[in-house]
């Protein structure tokens, strides 16, 4: 279709068509998405390359100074008289090899096998022979702990180290780069007959031309520390085995390949049957409470906004009420409402299995899940009833559309339509919905079958139950990695089509 | 329905047949706000309950008390007044940090264009879809190392650290000023730096208020990270943390009533919060779609 079909379509016909177009994009957007992963995978080596074929450049065409700067740091920008920029890269090199020097290599160097230890020879072996000597000591002389533990490394911080002086390393390369970068430019500014700026003059731009460095350094560098680090930490924990046979101090843990992505899927029965329960699960679960929440919470909505109903306001605060009471505390209530002996089970004299039988609890926790998520979508799609242009309703009275016709032409379609970023971010929270399964149930019934998890389990609270309770920290950040695959295959799919469906005009 | 004559006939019969629909929809709602406002009041019942045990076999109890209320600030076991404490000086500390991070995060990526600018959004997409507490054992280790083990310190800094993700709404909220102003000021001469303290602050107390709430309100409702950090040091714990382990199962049935005081205490000022800054929410999540 053409835009002059486009533009003689009635109102009605366009919505229809837009949503038809989003549905009608969806195996457009599933390849988009991968052009989308293949795009990016270009794009960084595309920049890679494009950087060190500028870093050539640079030095073949720089002079003295510069090309010392390749080596020196800071000293191009000192010959080039920026003296005080100069001795800053000087100093950020000075501490850099100091830091590995004393540090960062021997680290990097332990990450082979994660730790060492040294044995009774006084020889220093890895992982994998030190863990089996330390096993063999402990046969042999019946004793529960490792001799000789102030020789043996803490495989935790070697790993934490390592990754530590790898992110050093990169923000030093990039500090290396800016070196170079810099002294070329002043070596340029020279030869077209202008100075340099000076360093005050310099410092002054992180007010201005530079400002956006002054806002966002100490919030990334504290994310590097804080977010990135850990995340990088726990992505290499999924390749050892840091589980509870494994733990340092006492005990070194060591590389171990794909072994635990396999255990998950296949190798480990138990472990993939608990894992495949749990996903369809997650995602029976996510499905339902997602949508039941969405359209219930709409159809309240346009209960309240309904023309004619009195007190709006007070309806509303009503429901607003239950949702901003803190979930942990509305959900420990449920959960003793609904126990086996106590709240209505005791005030009714009956004993409903509520959250103690596996079908049961779930249907429980969909619809206690409701009662928690469906006030924010009231919330939520109240503003957007408001919304909706008058007109539209007014051009379907006079075509004769009834009340249930407007609501499936007009009202829903609208509404859908400006969601669906909203129904993305709700459908990824509730793959991680820590909260509703852990205060209702704690995940169980528990069977015996089920590796460290219940049949209400989701990925996530498996995770926290397998880092909390059983320290299995390898199988963790498996699930942790599965997870957020999960979450970014679907939002990126998901946002591409609803991107799709919104690129030809705005909605109105 | 489907005819609009003005036939005085059809118009009564049309008004009542809307009276009666609105009738049908006063008694929906009605049947709702009970079916969601009974735990709530059944809470406030409990917490109000003079008899002990997990529950009663009738809905009002048969003795009424603020006892409840006593016993939690001068229990022993369960130092609920320290907890509150602890989560007041939490909460301030990273409600300062955090409010000032995505205020400077989300002016400069709305405001400012920089060369990497479209990296580092994509960079937080990513990182934001990595489950929160994935890597929780990782953080721990890594407070272990700077000794901050069970510290209140470690929870101000788990918190706040990774606020420059949040950065969403406030964004949403700077990309409607208009752009207009930062040039008018450029042309008189201010710096970038001046324009964020003197032109955008001022003009942005709803974003930053409903920033400083919600960052305010975290730690109160936060039980993950606490759970983890905290283990059994039980002096640290904040409220949510603190309530939860009341109900374990040695000391449920003494201190049920007792837990319901607790969440009501911490219910009523969070409740408050809410329904005040409702509006920022619901702008915040839909993206700033609604404009109404």
């Amino acid at each position: 279709m053409d835009f002059l079909d486009y533009v003689q379509m009635t109102k009605g016909q366009r919505i229809a068509y837009r949503i038809k177009s989003f549905f009608t994009g969806i195996p457009r957007a599933i390849g988009n998405f991968f052009k989308i992963v293949v795009y990016f995978i270009k794009t960084f080596f595309v920049a890679i390359g494009n950087g060190f074929k500028n870093y050539g450049r640079r030095f073949s065409k720089g002079d003295a100074g510069t090309k010392l700067s390749y080596i020196i740091m800071g000293a191009g920008s000192m010959m080039h008289k920026q003296i005080g920029k100069g001795l800053i890269f000087l100093a950020s090199e000075i501490a850099y090899i100091y830091f590995m020097a004393t540090f960062g290599i021997s680290y990097l160097s332990k990450m082979y096998s994660v730790g060492v230890q040294i044995d009774e020879a006084g020889n220093m072996v890895d992982g994998v022979i030190g863990r089996e000597r330390a096993m063999y000591t402990k046969n042999l002389l019946g004793v529960e702990s490792i001799s000789n533990l102030d020789t043996l490394d803490n495989s935790n911080q070697v790993l934490l180290f390592a990754v530590m002086t790898i992110i050093i390393t990169i923000a030093f390369i990039a500090i290396y780069v800016a070196n170079t970068k810099s002294a070329y430019a002043s070596q340029q500014t020279i030869s077209e007959g202008k100075t340099p700026l000076n360093f005050f003059y310099e410092m002054k731009m992180f007010l201005d031309e530079r400002f956006h460095v002054t806002l966002l350094t100490l919030p990334v560098v504290l994310l590097m520390l804080f977010t990135v680090l850990p995340i990088i930490f726990t992505i290499f924990m999924a390749f050892t085995n840091y589980d509870k046979e494994h733990q340092p101090p006492g005990s070194l843990y060591w590389w171990v390949g794909f072994n635990n992505f396999a255990d998950v899927f296949y190798a480990n029965p138990m472990k993939s049957e608990t894992f495949g329960k749990i996903l369809v699960w997650t995602i029976v679960w996510a499905i339902f409470a997602t949508f039941t929440n969405y359209i219930l919470g709409i159809v309240l909505a346009l209960l309240i906004n309904k023309k004619g109903i009195k007190f709006k306001g007070f309806w509303r605060t009503m429901f607003v009420i239950t949702a901003a009471v803190p979930q942990f505390v509305t959900l420990l209530l449920m959960r003793l409402l609904l126990g086996d002996n106590t709240g209505l089970n005791a005030m009714l004299g009956t004993q409903y299995p509520f959250l103690s039988d596996a079908t049961w609890a779930r249907i429980t926790i969909i619809i206690v899940n409701m009662w928690v998520g469906i006030p924010y979508t009231m919330l939520i799609s109240s503003g957007l009833l408001m919304n909706i242009p008058e007109d539209l309703y007014e051009s379907a009275r006079i075509d004769g559309a009834n009340a249930f016709q407007q609501f499936t032409k007009i009202t829903f379609p609208y509404i859908l339509f400006v969601t669906t970023p909203y129904l993305i971010t709700t459908f990824v929270g509730n793959i991680n919905n820590f909260n509703v399964i852990y205060f209702l149930t704690g995940g169980g019934p528990s069977p015996s079958n089920y590796y460290q998890a219940g049949q209400t389990d989701l990925l996530v609270t498996w995770l926290y139950k397998l880092t909390i309770n059983s320290s299995d920290f390898n199988l963790a950040a498996v699930i942790g990695i599965i997870v957020f695959v999960i979450c970014a295959v679907g939002s990126l799919i998901t946002f591409n089509m609803s991107k799709a469906s919104k690129n030809e005009e705005e909605f109105s | 329905m489907t005819n609009t004559q003005q036939s005085s006939n059809m118009q009564t019969g049309y008004a009542a047949r809307r009276r009666a629909i609105n009738i049908v929809v006063y008694v929906i709602l009605a049947v709702m706000v009970v079916i969601w406002i009974f735990p709530i009041i059944w809470l406030i019942i409990q917490s109000l309950r003079g008899e002990e045990g997990i529950s009663t076999s009738y809905f009002f109890p048969h003795e009424w008390t603020f006892n409840n209320y006593i016993r939690l600030f001068n229990d022993d076991r369960f130092p609920y007044g320290r907890w509150l404490l602890n989560t007041l000086v939490v909460a301030v500390f990273s409600c300062i940090i955090s409010t000032l991070f995505i205020l400077m995060v989300s002016y400069a990526f709305s405001r400012l264009r920089f060369k990497s600018r479209k990296t580092f959004l994509n960079l937080g997409l990513i990182l934001g879809m990595f489950p929160g507490f994935m890597s929780m054992a990782a953080t721990y280790s890594i407070m272990e190392l700077f000794g901050l083990k069970q510290s209140l310190v470690a929870l101000v800094i788990v918190y706040s650290a990774g606020a420059g993700l949040g950065y969403q709404v406030a964004k949403g909220f700077f990309d409607t000023i208009p752009r207009s102003l930062d040039e008018a000021a450029k042309i008189d001469g201010a710096t970038r730096s001046q324009i964020f303290w003197q032109i955008i602050l001022p003009l942005s107390k709803p974003i930053i208020v409903y920033t400083a709430l919600t960052t305010f309100i975290g730690p109160w409702t936060d039980y993950i990270f606490v759970s983890y950090f905290m283990k059994d040091n039980s002096d640290n714990y904040t409220v949510a943390l603190g309530l939860y382990s009341m109900l374990g199962n040695q000391t449920m049935s003494e201190y049920f009533t007792v837990f319901c005081a607790g969440a009501v205490v911490i219910a009523i000022p969070i409740t408050i919060l809410f329904v005040v800054m409702q509006r920022f929410y619901v702008e915040g999540v839909t993206g700033g779609a609604v404009k109404g």
